[in-house]
């Protein structure tokens, strides 16, 4: 039976997929893009399930000869906007000058889903290379779309494969690139919404009054929402200011993050009974930490003829139409959600609160309304990453794993899996009762998951007696992640430093995982303070392979980036409430990762398998350092750290 | 209310506003430049960063009274005639950007580091910009690309000073 099986996708599945029928219009279909031909790929349900077809990809064929590809998917920062165009480019034949991308905007972009869980590499990518082939047969003299396409094999490509950097990083760096904050219309006020005093809290009265005499042009109350907007930021903010003085609260959550761990075990929805025969175990913590990225959540909503526009930062568009159109008893078609490429999102904005806000503020007005969180509202009203108490139990037997036992309360399922061979096996998820609004992050709990799974590995090897690298290559059986490891462990030169004695507080450890059908492993130094007990990265070897490589540039800079954003939850990032109230809402108070936390040595390792199918890359490279880097530091102290943030 | 004179990348611009409104907010929201971003409001990301008489400030703590009759530069002013500044080269040529949404800080407080420090070394580069916040954490690229610009910028000097000599 081969090692893999269950594991690695068929690749030829991206060239034998259900049906796709391809249809061309001539039209001048956007004003914008002149005149041109418009080539559809509609999709069979793959389900089989006769619920019909679906339009999988969108290509204008322009008279100028330029080609442009809509996509329903979203540009956070990840990638996929140059990603499509090269991935256009190369099934078109054409150089990536020619080929311009237009993301999501539900009244002309086909219906993409989330933009998450890594799924434009396998997905949509293949979409629009299917698309782009068929096209190609357009661009001869015969003009006859090319039926049932065959995909350019890796080995041939000239545009995938290679390194491009974003193909508008122009607009970026002159600052004419417009992020949701960033959009204007005429006319437009600026809103700011009332907060309640805890989670949960009703709003028993307000007068609204009071922020029109204080100068907002507008001012609503709808339930617990109440809001105002002002001819500019600083005007609608002193309304709000003479608002919130004259609102009542009552109720609200009375939740704190001292005693988080015990609530989340005494709410458990079940009662897992300890592993027969236990010879070890453990407990693991990570902390609520949020998402934060630099641009706060952000919408400009304008309303015409009983019709909506809204331009906001989200991952999940169609959605949030869906959301805006039950909100105010609108057909969804006549919601339109325009997603301009924002600023940061790391699965932090699959909602759409700022868009509902602006829209019910504008609606109030009669003009458009910009609303743009502070960042005190980001930290306290997004949704965390949610805190995950996961519990760990082994028999070892013979310096082997006979059986295992992993049990993740609140946190979710993603990665609970053990990628080891061990004969028994038993994997749970037991939801909690969540004291904070909790969500999507980078991975999902894969981050906890592997870290608690990862750590306990290194317990185990150590009870063993065995290094952390043999033990783990002892329980592996699957390749690809045998393959990362050992490349890790090569470059760091695991063996030599294991054998050397290390500098006083300085440490090695390493782990490695797998998610979203890529692989990653890491090989970390780490400089501890013994009596501050705080921690420092020092160096960091990764190995990350996700299939073949389409634009390794960005690969890498996701990688780099997954590493440092896992750093900040492994340093200091988490979340502190009290009465169910964020109190570290700011910069000042949750310290993210800074340039001064960057390691001495960072040295990135991808490997490029041709062979296999393309998966995303913006996710799994996060799940190896914190339990890397808890190896590191029992292998510096002899302590070990159990949580996220560390403590020892 | 109260009239504010200043020069916004060499353009001689007048604001008739309350004193107290943060110089962000009067650059984004009444000369509509929004290339400066609001990132926390409390001056500790840096996102909001533009040149007042050409040393960074953080505009999101800095009230629109503070700017009267300096010289302000934001990101929009950086480029001349259609040509890149050579940081900003450096930013697209390194791929120093994952959002982009801390670029225009992290452009001009290289802009100001290189004019202090022209050559600077990796732990300057890091002391200088540890405030300035990317949530990418696109931290390493963003290193590459100083170090880049400043041979950039350093090789445009040289070739300046030549051409003078040359006359």
């Amino acid at each position: 039976m081969p090692r893999n099986e269950g594991f690695e996708p068929d690749r030829f599945e991206l060239f034998e997929p259900p049906l796709y029928r391809f249809e061309i219009t001539r039209r001048h279909w956007l004003e914008s893009l002149g005149a041109g031909w418009l080539l559809t790929c509609f999709a069979q349900d793959a389900s089989g399930q006769g619920r019909g077809e679906s339009v999988e990809a969108r290509i204008h064929l322009g008279d100028d000869g330029i080609f442009t590809v809509l996509s329903g998917k979203v540009e956070e920062g990840q990638g996929p906007r140059t990603e499509l165009a090269m991935a256009a480019a190369e099934e078109l034949g054409v150089p990536l000058e020619r080929v311009r991308v237009i993301l999501c905007d539900t009244a002309r972009t086909p219906d993409d889903g989330i933009t998450a869980g890594s799924r434009t590499t396998p997905q949509t990518v293949p979409a629009v290379r299917r698309a782009a082939a068929a096209a190609r047969g357009w661009l001869t003299a015969e003009k006859r779309l090319i039926e049932n396409p065959r995909l350019t094999e890796p080995g041939q490509w000239k545009i995938l494969g290679r390194g491009h950097w974003r193909i508008d990083a122009r607009e970026i760096v002159t600052g004419a690139h417009r992020f949701p904050s960033d959009i204007v219309r005429d006319g437009m006020l600026y809103g700011c919404v009332l907060r309640p005093p805890a989670y949960g809290a009703r709003l028993d009265a307000v007068d609204v009054e009071a922020a029109k005499m204080a100068g907002a042009a507008a001012a609503v109350r709808d339930g617990d929402f109440a809001g105002c907007a002002a001819a500019n930021s600083y005007a609608a903010r002193k309304a709000l200011e003479a608002m919130a003085a004259t609102a009542k609260w009552s109720g609200g959550q009375n939740h704190n993050s001292a005693n988080l761990f015990v609530h989340l075990r005494a709410t458990a929805q079940e009662k897992v009974a300890p592993l027969p025969g236990r010879t070890h175990h453990a407990e693991y913590r990570t902390a609520y930490i949020q998402h934060a990225p630099m641009e706060p959540r952000a919408a400009v909503a304008e309303w015409q003829d009983g019709k909506l526009t809204v331009w906001t930062g989200t991952s999940n568009p169609f959605s949030v139409r869906n959301d805006l159109a039950r909100a105010f008893g609108l057909r969804p078609e006549d919601v339109r959600v325009i997603v301009p490429d924002f600023g940061g999102g790391f699965g932090g904005k699959h909602t759409g609160e700022a868009a509902l806000e602006a829209a019910r503020l504008a609606k109030a007005a009669g003009r458009p309304v910009k609303v743009r969180w502070t960042r005190e509202e980001e930290f306290r009203w997004a949704y965390f990453r949610p805190a995950a108490l996961i519990d760990v139990e082994a028999v070892l037997e013979n310096g082997k794993i006979r059986a295992w036992q992993f049990t993740n309360y609140n946190s979710g399922a993603a990665g609970l899996q053990t990628p080891y061979a061990i004969p028994d096996k038993r994997e749970k998820y037991v939801p909690a009762d969540p004291p904070l609004r909790q969500g999507s992050y980078r991975t999902l709990a894969a981050t906890a998951n592997n870290f608690a799974r990862e750590a306990f590995m290194d317990e185990l090897a150590a009870a063993a007696g065995a290094d952390p690298l043999d033990f783990r290559l002892a329980h592996l059986e699957i390749d690809r992640i045998r393959a990362v490891l050992t490349a890790a462990a090569g470059k760091f030169g695991w063996k030599q430093r294991r054998a050397t004695r290390r500098p006083p507080n300085r440490g090695i450890g390493l782990a490695c995982g797998t998610e979203k059908n890529s692989v990653v492993a890491a090989c970390v130094e780490v400089e501890v303070d013994p009596k501050a007990r705080t921690v420092r990265l020092v160096e960091i070897v990764e190995a990350f392979e996700c299939g073949a490589l389409l634009n390794p540039w960005n690969t890498r800079s996701q990688v780099e980036g997954c590493i440092l954003m896992g750093l900040g939850a492994v340093l200091r990032e988490e979340i502190q409430f009290e009465n169910g109230r964020v109190t570290n809402a700011r910069f000042s108070q949750y310290r993210v990762p800074r340039f001064r936390d960057l390691p001495e040595k960072m040295e990135v390792i991808l490997l490029d398998r041709k062979d296999l199918p393309s998966a995303g890359a913006g996710e799994t490279p996060i799940i190896a350092l914190a339990p890397a880097m808890a190896g590191a530091v029992f292998d510096a102290t002899g302590s070990r750290p159990r949580s996220l943030p560390f403590r020892w | 209310m109260a009239v504010f004179r200043f020069t916004v990348n060499g353009e001689a611009r007048e604001v008739d506003t309350s004193p107290d409104r943060p110089l962000l907010e009067v650059l984004r929201e009444d000369l509509q430049l929004t290339g400066p971003k609001f990132g926390c409001g409390e001056g500790q990301c840096r996102a909001c960063t533009v040149l007042l008489d050409g040393a960074p400030a953080l505009s999101c703590i800095t009230p629109v009274r503070s700017a009267a009759g300096k010289r302000i530069t934001t990101i929009e002013g950086l480029a001349q005639g259609g040509k890149l500044h050579p940081v900003q080269q450096a930013f697209v040529e390194e791929g120093a950007m994952q959002c982009g949404y801390c670029t225009p800080g992290m452009i001009l407080r290289t802009v100001a580091l290189l004019e202090r420090t022209p050559a600077p070394t990796r732990a300057q580069i890091l002391e200088a910009l540890n405030g300035s916040l990317c949530r990418c954490n696109g931290y390493p690229r963003i290193v590459a690309a100083v170090e880049f610009a400043a041979r950039l910028r350093r090789s445009a000097v040289q070739a300046q000073e030549g051409s003078h000599a040359a006359e």
